[in-house]
């Protein structure tokens, strides 16, 4: 039997920033990777001859600065420019939101511009409390160390600091749902549809859900190029980002192995011991790192006689279904949105007209049907990068909400509806384009689930809500990454705090290990 | 119409001329009580006694007390796995369990709280029946995702009869069923009854010679009209459990949620047990492999986690002592007394209780009980003297002599 000192089960991004730290400490440390790819959800991957397409994650909007900092992560496929946002409206053109999340908004009244500059801020200061407790290990209850106990202090008196007034708005506000405070703030229909729509992506959630507002709170706490709230697509698709993740944990000595999926994680007397491969093959080390779904690693992965059966309980409960789907199209020709001006093309599109557009696009989700009227955020890689597509045509790539992972009806019949009725919608936005489709690919959560291994297709590897957050994430007993199992650790978006491209998880899981703990 | 629906329900509403369920055995030991003493077991009537408890406790003790043990929970656990899952759902190593053999074991939540106790039965391979006193039909259901087993529920279906006290196996042969003096302690067999099978179990609650009869709900009646007229001549007593109470502090066996309280149960998270503070470390076996709550246990004895222990006292005087709190040195609460009796067997005061550490581990003498003794009227507030003896107070050769002496 081969040995070593760490696996690291999962080649996604995160699993390689474990990879990579535990490698440069000395640990001889092996990463294995199920599918011949490394990067997890971040792929770039051919949907048609000459064409590539990222998949399905598309657009990094949180990669952490500590990570490439502690990686020398190669961020050059992040270059080019901040993405704006258009939210598109058929009778009153788009409106633009440019820079960190709207340093300057287009398309409104100077009223409505103030109106959002100041609701702007004051979500940025609450973030940026936030986003404290991001960026360490969850304090454990009834062991509050004196890091946590530093960072609650400077949290609350950064709060304090404001103003009485701002901190009581805080507390008011930490668990309102979105469409309450877009409300208040804001008269425009596409601004409050487009923090609608951000703040829901990716979380079972609608604006009006109680607590919806944390989402919006979690995409302001990212940052890309010193910016917050920004949003990039790296050059060559989102699959740069991830050979950028592969050659740190290369360079740091780690080795990687591909289409080499873990059936079985050995372990003795609640003990870590080792892993077993697809063909039998069993590589031992005391140190195992899973950099996947929980779900997978306590209940696909480890015995169920070796962890306590409350425990495998929680996890069984955790929610982790999945609601986004994916949109590639390979067109002929670039398409043209109605009202967008052709350089404003480059920017991240969102369909949604109003708050209720998008709560009514959620209610079908809570029934296991999709949205009749979708909403989504659409980008054309090939326009800012050529080589993702043959001359003159075009990619689009698009995230479209709601698409339940357990549809009523079944994905069968429920996908060629479900992408005829994107199509359309296309098409009314950007008359003709259906008809310039050369090859669509349409992966729903069961496709994200089976393609990419993450159980439920969830963004997250698990709903990013109030009740799975922090000291509950994915639950309270595997909160620290350590797990129940001895030598057993968490890496994965499903451990705090949460998916996205942030690399964060892996390397909060990575120092809790190096540090022995503490 | 709505009339008709509404007579229909009532029909079904019957449930409330019989609040309480009944043992399959009910109609003989109603037509026995004299006493008409009950209490609630489980949901069920059952007799605290059917006569005068001190006769039923003489019975037990010399010639043959039956109990009615059917409201016992009782599942049926069976499949490939099944040895495995209860391997890791018990503390003790279930592995070592034979084939038509018996044990005491109890099993803990993930923070190594026993949540019951109970007997295991081993009926061949992949088969096994665990009889206890709390419903655990979701906790073992939980516990077996990821098992190949079958959890099936038998307490209605399947009825018991302890048979206790040192005639009982000669009321077993008198009905028929030789080879039952074969039966060693915690060993089974299967007997033809009726044209069906029954098992008697070489067990029992009393630290005595004694047998338990397991048969299906119908073949109740029969069972015990076959016992009953079998053992006429050797002293066969219904009793209630007010008798062999007594027993089963005489021999220092526990009740859950009497001398300690079931981690399901408790509301005050210090209120739970570990194996260790009940007495029960003994069950557990941290050489075999993983079980629920062993990494709790394991530290709780590693750190200082362990911070009750179950003691036997012996009390100066004859006022049982049940409930009462133990002092040192008649100035420092230690503890509480969880069951006290004056023994006949014993012919001592005896109790179970529990302390708090270091009383009862590292502090072990100078132990006072503080009894409030009613007496026509008034409390008579005893301090009495009580000393941590050894367990249990009433030890008997016959209890595992095989073949037992006749009569
Ligand atoms: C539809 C969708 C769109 C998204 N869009 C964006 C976006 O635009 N921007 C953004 O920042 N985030 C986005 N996300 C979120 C982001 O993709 C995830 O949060 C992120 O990929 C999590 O990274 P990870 O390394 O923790 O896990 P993953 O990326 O899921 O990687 C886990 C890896 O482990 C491997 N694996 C699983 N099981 C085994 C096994 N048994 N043996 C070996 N290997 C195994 C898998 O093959 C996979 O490669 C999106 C998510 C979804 C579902």
């Amino acid at each position: 039997m081969t040995s070593c000192d760490a696996i690291v089960i999962g080649g996604g991004h995160n699993g390689l920033t474990a990879a990579a730290l535990l490698a440069a400490s000395g640990r001889k440390t092996i990463l294995l990777e199920a599918s011949a790819h490394l990067g997890g959800a971040a792929r770039t991957e051919e949907i048609a001859p000459g064409f590539r397409a990222s998949g399905p994650a598309h657009l990094v909007n949180r990669l952490d600065p500590s990570v490439i900092r502690a990686l020398k992560l190669d961020t050059a496929c992040l270059s080019g420019k901040a993405l704006p946002t258009a939210i598109l409206d058929l009778a009153w053109g788009p409106a633009l939101v440019r820079g960190a999340y709207g340093e300057v908004v287009e398309g409104v009244t100077p009223e409505e511009a103030r109106a959002f500059a100041a609701l702007r801020e004051k979500l940025f200061f609450q973030a940026s409390l936030l986003k404290r407790f991001l960026a360490r290990t969850p304090p454990r209850l009834g062991k509050t160390s004196l890091g946590d106990m530093k960072d609650f202090a400077l949290a609350g008196l950064s709060l304090i600091s404001q103003g009485r007034e701002e901190a009581r708005d805080m507390l008011r506000m930490l668990l309102m749902n979105v469409a309450d405070i877009a409300d208040e703030y804001l008269s425009d229909d596409r601004l409050k549809a487009l923090l609608a729509f951000d703040a829901t992506l990716g979380i079972h959630l609608g604006p009006r859900s109680p607590t919806s507002l944390l989402g919006l709170y979690y995409r302001l706490t990212g940052e890309t190029n010193g910016l917050p709230g920004a949003q990039y697509l790296p050059r060559g698709g989102i699959g740069s980002l991830a050979r950028a993740f592969e050659d740190a944990a290369r360079r740091a000595g780690a080795g990687l192995r591909t289409e080499a999926p873990v059936t079985r994680i050995l372990s003795r007397q609640g003990r870590a011991e080792g892993v077993e491969l697809a063909g039998g093959e069993r590589i031992s080390a005391p140190l195992i790192v899973a950099a996947i779904h929980p779900k997978a690693a306590f209940l696909s992965l480890a015995a169920p006689g070796e962890m306590d059966a409350g425990f495998r309980k929680q996890i069984r409960n955790i929610r982790s279904r999945g609601n986004v789907a994916k949109l590639d199209l390979a067109l002929r020709e670039m398409p043209r949105f109605t009202g967008v001006k052709p350089e404003d093309h480059e920017a991240r599109i969102v369909i949604a007209r109003n708050i209720r557009h998008v709560e009514e696009a959620f209610n079908p989700a809570k029934y296991g049907a999709y949205s009749p009227d979708p909403v989504m955020e659409i980008t054309l890689p090939s326009l800012s990068d050529p080589s993702l597509a043959p001359q003159g045509a075009a990619t689009l790539s698009a995230l479209v909400q709601y698409a339940p992972y357990e549809l009523k009806e079944g994905w069968e019949t429920g996908k060629p509806a479900f992408l005829k009725i994107i199509l359309d919608c296309l098409d009314r936005h950007a008359p003709g384009l259906s008809s310039t489709v050369i090859a669509a690919r349409l992966l729903t959560p069961p496709d994200i689930e089976a393609e990419y291994r993450m159980p439920g297709g969830h963004w997250h590897h698990g709903e990013l809500q109030v009740d799975q957050l922090l000291i509950n994430r994915p639950v309270d007993r595997a909160s620290s990454y350590a797990t129940p199992m001895e030598g057993l650790y968490l890496a994965s978006a499903g451990a705090h705090p949460g998916g996205g491209l942030s690399g964060l998880p892996g390397l909060l899981a990575a120092r809790h290990i190096l540090s022995g703990g503490r | 119409m709505a009339l008709d629906r509404l007579s229909a329900r009532k029909a079904l509403q019957n449930h409330i001329d019989h609040p309480l369920l009944e043992t399959p055995f009910h109609p003989r030991i109603e037509a026995l009580s004299r006493s008409q003493e009950w209490y609630v077991w489980a949901g069920y009537r059952a007799p605290l006694s059917l006569t005068d408890e001190e006769m039923e406790y003489t019975a037990l003790r010399n010639s043959c007390g039956v109990f009615d043990i059917s409201p016992m929970k009782k599942y049926r656990i069976s499949g490939p796995d099944a040895e495995a899952f209860l391997d890791y759902v018990m503390v003790r190593n279930v592995a070592k369990l034979g084939i038509d053999r018996v044990h005491y074991t109890c099993w803990c939540n993930d923070f190594g709280h026993v949540i019951d106790d109970g007997t295991l039965f081993r009926f061949g391979p992949e088969s096994f029946r665990l009889c206890c006193q709390e419903r655990q039909y979701e906790w073992l259901s939980d516990a077996a995702d990821g098992f190949r087993v079958n959890i099936e529920e038998e307490t209605r279906a399947v009825a018991g009869l302890a048979l206790q006290g040192p005639t009982s196996c000669r009321v077993l042969l008198n009905a028929g069923f030789s080879g039952v003096e074969a039966l060693r302690p915690f060993q089974l067999a299967r007997f033809p009854h009726e044209g069906g099978e029954i098992v008697i179990s070489r067990t029992g609650f009393t630290g005595d010679l004694g047998y338990e009869v397991w048969v299906s709900h119908d073949a109740a009646l029969s069972i015990w009209d076959r016992l009953f007229s079998a053992g006429a001549l050797h002293g066969i007593q219904a009793v209630g459990y007010g008798a062999l109470n007594r027993c089963r502090i005489e021999a220092a066996f526990i009740v859950p949620n009497q001398d300690f309280m079931t981690a399901d149960h408790v509301l005050r998270p210090d209120r739970a047990r570990f194996p260790d503070e009940i007495g029960l470390d003994w069950l557990v076996d941290p050489a075999k492999p993983y079980f629920n709550g062993r990494r709790a246990i394991l530290e709780a004895r590693e750190g200082k986690g362990l911070r009750h222990v179950l003691v036997g006292l012996e009390v100066e005087g004859n006022v049982p002592a049940d409930g009462a709190i133990v002092y040192h040195r008649g100035k420092h609460e230690a503890g509480i007394v969880t069951a006290g009796i004056w023994s006949p067997m014993a012919k001592r005061n005896i109790a179970i209780a529990s302390l708090d550490r270091p009383y009862g581990s590292d502090i072990t003498k100078d132990f006072f009980v503080e009894i409030y003794a009613l007496r026509e009227g008034r409390y008579h507030k005893l301090m009495k003297r009580a000393t941590i003896v050894s367990r249990p107070f009433v030890k008997l050769e016959r209890r595992t002599k095989t073949p037992p002496d006749d009569f």
